[in-house]
C-alpha cells in the first residue's frame, strides 16, 4: 500500500503538514486496555453509582420495565450500524421502521404527522416556538410555569439570541393546573406560541382545551409538551394542539444519567413545511413496489442552509426505533394496561402521601413533607436504600417544602410500604402520614 | 465483475397496521400488586382516550419476525465498507455497546442524589479530560446531542464571549465547502452568513480573507481538514487574521479522524471547536443517530460554558449550576450520556498511541484509494487529501452517467455508496471516505468495483443509469415522495 501511496512509511503521508500544527508529543493519554479490562473498568464506576436502590424519582425521566425484544432489534448490526437512510434502496428498513414510527406517534398524540425524531423533548420545545413563530410570523412564545423547568431553560437558551421573547405564566396553587387568567393577561397581538406541558411536571393532567382556546382566539398556536409518553396510553390525545412535543424516554429508554433519549414532534398537516427534522414518506420503485425514502428534504440544512427550519442533522433514531418495537410489543391493549398499572400504583402511593395539588394525576404527583425539608427526609431514607422524590426547592422555591414522587409498574408495593413505613418510623415525619 | 455479493431472498414484510389483529399481544405485565383504580374516576371521564386508534396487535413472534425482516434491507457497517465522505462509518465496537448496558450507569437517574452518581459522574470527566487532551483545548462541555447542537453551542459560546466584550457583532463567514449546519447553525444563532470561495486549491483563501474580516464578523466556522479533505495550511494565518479583529475561529471537527494524535486545534489556533463522537469516536450511528456533539473551548470561553459543570471538590464530583455567564442550558440533563460511555470505552481501549494509529490508517486507506482511481475519475483538486477524497463525475458525465448512478451501481457490486453530490464546490461530487476499519482486501475489492462501473460507464452507461438492480428496492421515486407526501399510513 505504501507503495502505491508513493511514501517510504505511512509518516511520510503527514508531510504535508505545516511543522507549527503538529504534535511533537504522543498523546497524554494511558496506552490501550484489553475488553476485559474495559468491562472491569465501567464495573467500578456502576458500583460508585451504588445501583440497587428503591427510586422514586420521576421529573421527566421515568422507570420502565424494558421488554427483551427492544435490545434485541437494536443489537441487529443491520440496525446500529447503518448510517442515515440516504440511499434508500439499501435502507428501506430503516425507512419502514421510521414510516412506522411517525404512524404510531400520530396515532398516539392525535396529529396528521410526526418528524422521524428531535433530540430530546427539551430541544424539541424551542423547535416548536420557533416553528409556531415561521407559521405565526410572531415571535413571541408564553411558556408555562409548570412546564419541565430544564426545558423551560433550553428554550430560553435558544430564544435569547433570536429576539424570541420568552414570558412564563403561572399555575393554580389549589390544583396545580395552568393559571388561565394569567395566560389570558399576558397573551398579546406579538404572541405565536402559548406552550404548556400535560401532564405537567407536578403530574397533573392540564387544561389543554382552555389554554388552545385563548392561543387561538388570539392568533397563537397552542404547543403541548409531554415528558411521560406512557400517559398517552390512557389520556385523551392532546388534539387541540397545533404542535405537540414530546420525550419518549418512557418508552424502553434506559435513565442513562439523562440520555440519549429521544423527542418527537407532531403537528397538523397544514404546518408540515415548517416542520424541522427528517420526514419519511411513502413511493413506488421503478418496479412499482413500494417504497419508502427520506423526504421533503427542502426545508432541512443539507438543502436550504442558512433558510433551513432548523440546523439538525444527526437526530436519535436507533432511540426512535427502541420506541417503535416498545409500542408494537405493548400495542394497543398492552399500552393502556401498563398505564392503567402507572395510574394504580401513583395512587396507591398518594393515599400514604396526601399530593398537595388537587388536579387529577397520572403517575407522579406533588407531596408536601413536614416537620423537616424533603432533603433531610431523603437523606433518612437513603439509609434504607430508598431514593425518595425529587425535592421542588431547586426549581420552585415556594414549592421547597415539597416533593415531586413517582411511582411506574416498576414500583412494587412492598417498595411503596417501606418508603411509607421509613418515613413514618422517623418521628419528625408523623404528619405525613396523618 | 461483481465478486462481493450474490442474490438470495430476502423475506417480504407488511406493515405493522396491515399484519395486526385484535387481541394478538406480544406483551406481559405483572399481577398488579395494589387495587386497581378507575381511570375515569382518577382522571376525569373527559381525560380518558377510548383505544388507540389504528395501534399495532400482534405477537410475539410476529413482533421479533417483522424487525429482523425489516432489518435485512438494510446495508450496515457489519456488511462491509461503508465510504460516505465525511461521515466517518468505522467499524463501531460491540464492547461499547456492553458497557453501556450495565445496570449502574444504563438506570442511573439524572436526579440521583450526586453522592449516588459518582460513577457516572468520573466517566464524564474522564472524557473531558481525554477530548482535551486530543484536542488541546483548555475545557469541554458534553452537553450537546450531535455535531449540529455542538455548532450552535459554539456559535453562542462565541456570541456571549463578544457581547461580554461589547459587540456580538453581525456575521458569520463560512467557506462554500461547509456543510449546511455550519449555515444553519449560525442563522439559528441570530448570525447573518457570509459566503466565502474556497481558493483554486481548496483551501482557504487568506489574503481574501484578510479583506473580508471586519468588525461586524463575530468568527469564521471553518472544518479541517477540509470536506475536500484537505487539510487547511494555512489555518495559523487564518487565525491570526480573526484575532487580529477580533473575531474568532470556531472548528467543525466532523473531520477530526484525520487529526488525533497528529495536530490539535488547540494548537493551531481554534478558539471554539466541536466533535462527533458518533463519527470519530466509533459510536454507532443507528440509522441516523444517537450521536454526541461535545464542544471544546479555550480558557477564554470557559465561563460561559452550559450550566451545569462538572466539579470536584472535596474529593467527590458535584455539578456547579453556579455559573452566571453561563448561556444556559442546551440540553436537558447533562448531555447523551450512553453515548459518552461508549466513546471513553473507545478511548480507553485504544490509549493515546492506539488513537494515533488510527489516525494514521485513516489517510493511509484514503490515499490509497485516491492513488488507484485518480486514473479512471477527475480529481478536481489535486492537494493532498488526509482522511478522505473526492472525484467528479466530470469523465463520466460526458457519457451521461452521474455520481449519483456511478452511487447506485456500487450498490449492485456490494458496497454503500460514496457521499453524493457533497461538497457543493464539486459539481457531481464523489467523496469517499474508507476510514481505518478497512483492510487492504476490501479496499480492492472496493478499487476494483470503482474502476469496473467506470468501464462501464463507457461501454454500456444504460446499465449504470438504471442501477441498482440487485437489491429487493430498485430505484425509488423520490421526486413522487415529495410532491404527494404521504407520511403515516393510513387503512
Ligand atoms: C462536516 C460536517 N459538519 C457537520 C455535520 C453535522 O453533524 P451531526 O449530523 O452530528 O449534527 C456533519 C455530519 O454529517 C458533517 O459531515
Amino acid at each position: 500500500m505504501l507503495e502505491v501511496c508513493g511514501v517510504a512509511s505511512p509518516e511520510e503521508l503527514f508531510s504535508h503538514l505545516p511543522e507549527a500544527v503538529r504534535l511533537a508529543r504522543p498523546l497524554n493519554l494511558p496506552p490501550g486496555i484489553s475488553e476485559y479490562e474495559i468491562v472491569d473498568y465501567f464495573r467500578a464506576r456502576a458500583d460508585e453509582n451504588l445501583a440497587g436502590f428503591t427510586s422514586f424519582l420521576g421529573a421527566g425521566v421515568y422507570r420502565h420495565f424494558r421488554p427483551v425484544l427492544v435490545d434485541t432489534v437494536v443489537s441487529r448490526g443491520e440496525f446500529l450500524t447503518s448510517y442515515t437512510p440516504y440511499q434508500a434502496e439499501i435502507a428501506q428498513g430503516t425507512l419502514t421502521t421510521i414510516f412506522e414510527f411517525q404512524t404510531m406517534i400520530c396515532q398516539l398524540t392525535g396529529m396528521d404527522v410526526a418528524n422521524a425524531s428531535m433530540y430530546d423533548g427539551s430541544t424539541a420545545v424551542p423547535e416548536a416556538a420557533m416553528m409556531a413563530a415561521r407559521v405565526t410570523g410572531k415571535g413571541r412564545a408564553l411558556i408555562a410555569r409548570s412546564a419541565h423547568p430544564e426545558y423551560r431553560e433550553v428554550l430560553r437558551t435558544y430564544a435569547r439570541y433570536q429576539g424570541m421573547p420568552v414570558e412564563e405564566f403561572g399555575y393554580l396553587s389549589e390544583t396545580g393546573t395552568i393559571d388561565l387568567e394569567d395566560l389570558e393577561r399576558k397573551m398579546d397581538s406579538l404572541t405565536g406560541a402559548v406552550i404548556i406541558q400535560s401532564p405537567n411536571f407536578f403530574g397533573i393532567v392540564d387544561q389543554v382545551k382552555a389554554a388552545a382556546e385563548i392561543a387561538h382566539r388570539r392568533g397563537a398556536l397552542l404547543v403541548v409538551v409531554f415528558t411521560e409518553a406512557v400517559s398517552l396510553g390512557i389520556l385523551e390525545p392532546p388534539a387541540e394542539a397545533d404542535i405537540v412535543a414530546g420525550e419518549l424516554q418512557s418508552f424502553a429508554i434506559s435513565p442513562s444519567y439523562g440520555g440519549p433519549y429521544a423527542g418527537i414532534i407532531a403537528t397538523k398537516e397544514k404546518f408540515i413545511r415548517q416542520m424541522p427534522g427528517r420526514l419519511v414518506g411513502q413511493t413506488v420503485d421503478s418496479r412499482g413496489n413500494r417504497a419508502f425514502c427520506l423526504t421533503l428534504a427542502t426545508r432541512e440544512q443539507h438543502i436550504r442552509r442558512e433558510k433551513a427550519t432548523s440546523n439538525i442533522c444527526t437526530n436519535q433514531a436507533l432511540i426512535a426505533l427502541m420506541a417503535a418495537v416498545f409500542m408494537t410489543v405493548y400495542g394497543k391493549q398492552g399500552l393502556r394496561e401498563l398505564a392503567e398499572q402507572n395510574l394504580a400504583k401513583a395512587h396507591y402511593l398518594a393515599a400514604k402521601f396526601p399530593p398537595r395539588f388537587q388536579g387529577k394525576f397520572f403517575n407522579e404527583f406533588v407531596a408536601r413533607v413536614e416537620g423537616r425539608t424533603p432533603e433531610e427526609l431523603n437523606r433518612a431514607l437513603l439509609k434504607h436504600k430508598i431514593i425518595g422524590g425529587l425535592p421542588l426547592g431547586r426549581f420552585y422555591p415556594e414549592l421547597a417544602d415539597s416533593m415531586l414522587l413517582c411511582a411506574t409498574e416498576m414500583s412494587r408495593r412492598t417498595d411503596m410500604d417501606a418508603l411509607v413505613a421509613q418515613s413514618a418510623t422517623l418521628p419528625a415525619a408523623k404528619e405525613v402520614l396523618a | 465483475m461483481i465478486t462481493k455479493v450474490r442474490n438470495h431472498p430476502s423475506q417480504n414484510e407488511a406493515l405493522l397496521f396491515e399484519r395486526s389483529s385484535p387481541g394478538k399481544k406480544a406483551y406481559q405485565l405483572p399481577a398488579l400488586d395494589v387495587p386497581p383504580v378507575d381511570a375515569a374516576e382518577a382522571l376525569g371521564a373527559a381525560n380518558v382516550r377510548a383505544g388507540i386508534e389504528g395501534f399495532p396487535e400482534v405477537s410475539e413472534v410476529e413482533a421479533i419476525r417483522h424487525f429482523t425482516r425489516l432489518s435485512t434491507w438494510n446495508y450496515a457497517i457489519d456488511h462491509g465498507m461503508y465510504p460516505l465522505g465525511s461521515c466517518t462509518m468505522k467499524y463501531n465496537p460491540r464492547i461499547n455497546e456492553l458497557v453501556a448496558r450495565i445496570d449502574g450507569l444504563a438506570w442511573s437517574h439524572p436526579y440521583q442524589p450526586e453522592a449516588l452518581a459518582q460513577g457516572s459522574m468520573e466517566v464524564m470527566a474522564r472524557v473531558e479530560a481525554a477530548l482535551a487532551e486530543i484536542t488541546g483545548m483548555d475545557a469541554v462541555t458534553l452537553q450537546p446531542a450531535a455535531g449540529a447542537h455542538g455548532e450552535l453551542t459554539g456559535i453562542l459560546l462565541i456570541r456571549a464571549l463578544l457581547e461580554k466584550r461589547g459587540n456580538p457583532r453581525k456575521k458569520i463567514l463560512i467557506p462554500d465547502s461547509a456543510h449546511g449546519t455550519n449555515p444553519a447553525t449560525a442563522a439559528i444563532a441570530g448570525y447573518m452568513v457570509q459566503n466565502i470561495k474556497s481558493s483554486d486549491t481548496g483551501v482557504l483563501d487568506v489574503s481574501a480573507l484578510d479583506q473580508i474580516v471586519d468588525r461586524d464578523v463575530a468568527a469564521l466556522m471553518v472544518t479541517n481538514p477540509n470536506t475536500l479533505g484537505v487539510f487547511e495550511h494555512n489555518i495559523i494565518q487564518a487565525a491570526e487574521i480573526l484575532h487580529k479583529k477580533g473575531a474568532m475561529l470556531y472548528m467543525d471537527g466532523a473531520n477530526m479522524n484525520a487529526l488525533v494524535g497528529i495536530a490539535r486545534p488547540g494548537d493551531f489556533g481554534v478558539d471554539v471547536m466541536h466533535l462527533n463522537l458518533h463519527k470519530t469516536f466509533s459510536t454507532p450511528h443507528g440509522g441516523g443517530g444517537p450521536g454526541a456533539g461535545p464542544v471544546a473551548v479555550k480558557k477564554a470561553f470557559e465561563p460561559f460554558l452550559p450550566a451545569p459543570r462538572l466539579k470536584r471538590s472535596a474529593r467527590k464530583w458535584t455539578w456547579d449550576y453556579k455559573r452566571k455567564h453561563s448561556i444556559g442550558r442546551v440540553k436537558a440533563f447533562y448531555g447523551n450520556f450512553g453515548v459518552l460511555v461508549r466513546a471513553l470505552a473507545y478511548i480507553l481501549a485504544h490509549g493515546g498511541e492506539g488513537l494515533r494509529n488510527a489516525t494514521v490508517d485513516a489517510v493511509l486507506n484514503a490515499v490509497y484509494i485516491r492513488k488507484q482511481l485518480e486514473p479512471y475519475f477527475d480529481l478536481p483538486y489535486s492537494s493532498p487529501n488526509m482522511h478522505e477524497v473526492v472525484f467528479s463525475d466530470h469523465r463520466q458525465a460526458a457519457l451521461g452517467v452521474h455520481t449519483g448512478d456511478i452511487a447506485k451501481r456500487l450498490i449492485d457490486y456490494g458496497f454503500h455508496p460514496y457521499t453524493v453530490s457533497f461538497p457543493l464546490i464539486v459539481h457531481g461530487a464523489l467523496m469517499i471516505e474508507p476510514t481505518e476499519t478497512e483492510g487492504k482486501l476490501e479496499l480492492d475489492e472496493f478499487v476494483g468495483a470503482m474502476i469496473s462501473i467506470a468501464k462501464e460507464a463507457e461501454t454500456e452507461p444504460q446499465l449504470v443509469k438504471n442501477a441498482p438492480y440487485g437489491t429487493r428496492t430498485s430505484r425509488v421515486d423520490e421526486v413522487a415522495a415529495a410532491r404527494k407526501p404521504v407520511l403515516r399510513w393510513k387503512p
